[in-house]
């Protein structure tokens, strides 16, 4: 059994997000990137899967990503079996990215590919659900836990309002996840760095046909706040002051 | 070139979803402006043609591994509708099917897509979406100049009484692709809500965490208001993700869509999948250290003040 885990380089969305002077795209330059929350819940959801199962996990980061060697060093120490990145494939889009991912897939075949179910900047769409196509594989997003069954996975797919279901999905199989049967382990700092000592980034190079993307941004900017809260200022027993106020205004506060 | 847009029907029960709606009133008006036809895509047993009058046609396609909804199936039955129909656009919501559907389509029928979009238009032949990205920090306006396209629209875009209407579309029926005989994913058991613990859609008032409350002991502290107010504490997803809360108190898209009289979020930012689940309470105030937290663009009242100082007086005020 061999879990591909897919990770990607985002915008830490903490920091203020600058735009190019054409305001067409972020400025890149001096974000600071973070590895995309939801492939650090798939990233769990495999190494819960070895721990259960056995398997070999491999990290994959595309070259290009800011970074993205501190993330596959720091999968590594936290159990992944080995690390590659891919290069050749340029840019945040998800088809070029999907594209990349499936050719180095094609030499270098998995039985279950786990991604983040989405990815703060993937405009055009998703990655697990193109890995799927791309490589004919059955995919499932919204995953909240997986088990493995001889030559299925028991995949549980999460929908608006609580509702479930429990699917049979053939392996290989594609799985956008959700969120990891329990929080993202945590891998102390002297363990990276002993993993960045010792372990050595395979590095895989892909050709990828150029597509044409047939989208074509004509602007962005941070969206026209039309409301904003009214804030409230002064000490804490103040601003508690008027929120009971308020409450009380509207009988939810008792007595 | 088609002007003609297809929307995929979404149904739970019989009933065609909210969210159907409000792609089919946008629908309506670009197949409208491009002179095409409006046609909407319902596969299963159930017939919910009655309620798609909108439409001027109904493709209906049935077969046993469409009883329920898997990606596989819907994918296969959808790319043949796509290839026989030729529509300009595809629209999905941005829900678990359009995450499922949306980008794989977007390889397989060669179309270009625009995800979390949630303003849509036409300028000449050519639609501009406007996507949410990057946690509702940035909106991208966004022509799809390829000949095909595919939107994922976020739940609560559109009005969906313009998805409503009394027509008689044309009903046609469409035979199952083969591939359907041999499915690769099929549903072993649906899975129905939690009920066994406090509904917080229910409630006239909650007490919300976030992120901001940073780990599972502080949680106490947000604890301690919502018992002093009588109110279920409920939170945003990471909280639930972390493993902090169980599941049945997520307000948010992959939660619960809540509308109490009052909802006081504490360390609660406002992703856009949060406020899509509470942005119709009567009353917000919002706690969050960053002023330019989103959680302000919705809330009615807000407050920089630190949650762990702020809430032990809120406490105390009750009390007193």
């Amino acid at each position: 059994m061999r879990i591909a885990v897919i990770l990607k380089a985002v915008p830490d969305l903490v920091e203020e997000m600058e735009l190019t002077s054409d305001g067409t795209d972020l400025d890149r330059e001096y974000l600071k990137f973070v590895t995309n929350e939801w492939d650090e819940q798939a990233l769990e959801e495999a190494l819960l899967l070895k721990d259960s199962d056995g398997a070999e996990v491999v990290a994959v980061g595309m070259a290009d990503d800011p970074d993205i060697e501190q993330a596959l060093y720091s999968a590594v120490a936290k159990g992944a079996d080995r690390a590659v990145t891919i290069a050749g494939a340029t840019g945040v889009d998800t088809r070029s990215r999907a594209a990349a991912v499936a050719a180095w897939l094609k030499d270098n075949p998995a039985d279950l590919v786990l991604s983040g179910v989405q990815a703060p900047d993937d405009l055009d769409g998703q990655l697990p659900a193109a890995l799927g196509a791309a490589l004919g594989l059955p995919h499932v997003s919204v995953v909240v836990s997986v088990a493995l069954d001889g030559a299925a996975a028991i995949v549980r797919q999460e929908f608006s309002g609580g509702r479930a279901a429990d699917l049979n999905v053939t392996l290989p199989a594609v799985l956008g996840i959700q969120v990891a049967r329990q929080a993202p382990r945590y891998a102390p700092v002297t363990r990276v760095r002993q993993v960045m000592q010792s372990t050595t980034i395979d590095e895989a190079s892909v050709a990828v046909d150029e597509a044409a993307a047939g989208i074509r941004v004509r602007r962005m900017y941070p969206p026209e706040k039309t409301t904003h809260a009214e804030m409230i200022d002064g000490s804490p027993a103040e601003v508690a002051a008027r929120i009971v106020e308020l409450l009380r205004s509207r009988s939810l506060v008792k007595g | 070139m088609s002007g003609n847009v297809l929307v995929l029907a979404e149904q739970s029960d019989g009933q065609v979803s909210d969210a159907t709606y409000e792609l089919l009133g946008k629908g309506r008006e670009l197949a409208t402006a491009w002179g095409g036809t409006l046609e909407v895509a319902t596969f299963g047993p159930t017939d919910v043609s009655g309620q798609l009058g909108i439409a001027d046609a109904v493709v209906r396609v049935d077969h046993p591994a469409l009883a329920s909804y898997t990606a596989d199936a819907y994918e296969q039955v959808l790319l043949q509708l796509l290839t026989e129909r030729a529509p300009r656009l595809l629209l999905l919501s941005n829900d678990t099917v359009g995450l499922d559907l949306g980008t794989a389509l977007a390889v397989s029928w060669d179309a270009s897509q625009v995800a979390y979009v949630m303003a849509l238009a036409v300028d000449g032949d050519t639609p501009v979406a406007t996507a949410q990205i990057l946690g509702g920090k940035i909106l991208a306006e966004v022509e799809i100049t390829a000949p095909r396209g595919i939107c994922t629209v976020i739940g609560g875009s559109f009005p969906l009484a313009a998805g409503k209407g009394d027509g008689t579309p044309e009903i046609v029926t469409a035979a199952a692709p083969g591939g359907l005989d041999a499915p690769r994913i099929s549903l072993r058991a649906i899975v129905e809500p939690d009920t066994s613990d406090v509904d917080i859609t229910a409630a006239d008032l909650l007490v919300s965490a976030g992120r901001g409350v940073g780990s599972k002991d502080d949680l106490e502290v947000v604890q301690e208001l919502a018992d002093a107010l009588g109110a279920p504490l409920s939170a945003s997803r990471p909280v639930i993700d972390a493993g902090w809360m169980p599941k049945t108190r997520q307000v948010g898209k992959s939660g619960l869509k809540v509308k109490p009289k009052a909802y006081l979020s504490f360390g609660i930012s406002g992703a856009p999948e949060h406020l899509e689940g509470m942005r119709d309470a009567e009353l917000i105030i919002a706690c969050n250290t960053d002023a330019n937290a989103p959680i302000f663009d919705v809330a009615h009242y807000g407050t920089t003040v630190d949650l762990f100082d702020l809430v032990p007086a809120i406490v105390e005020e009750i009390g007193g």
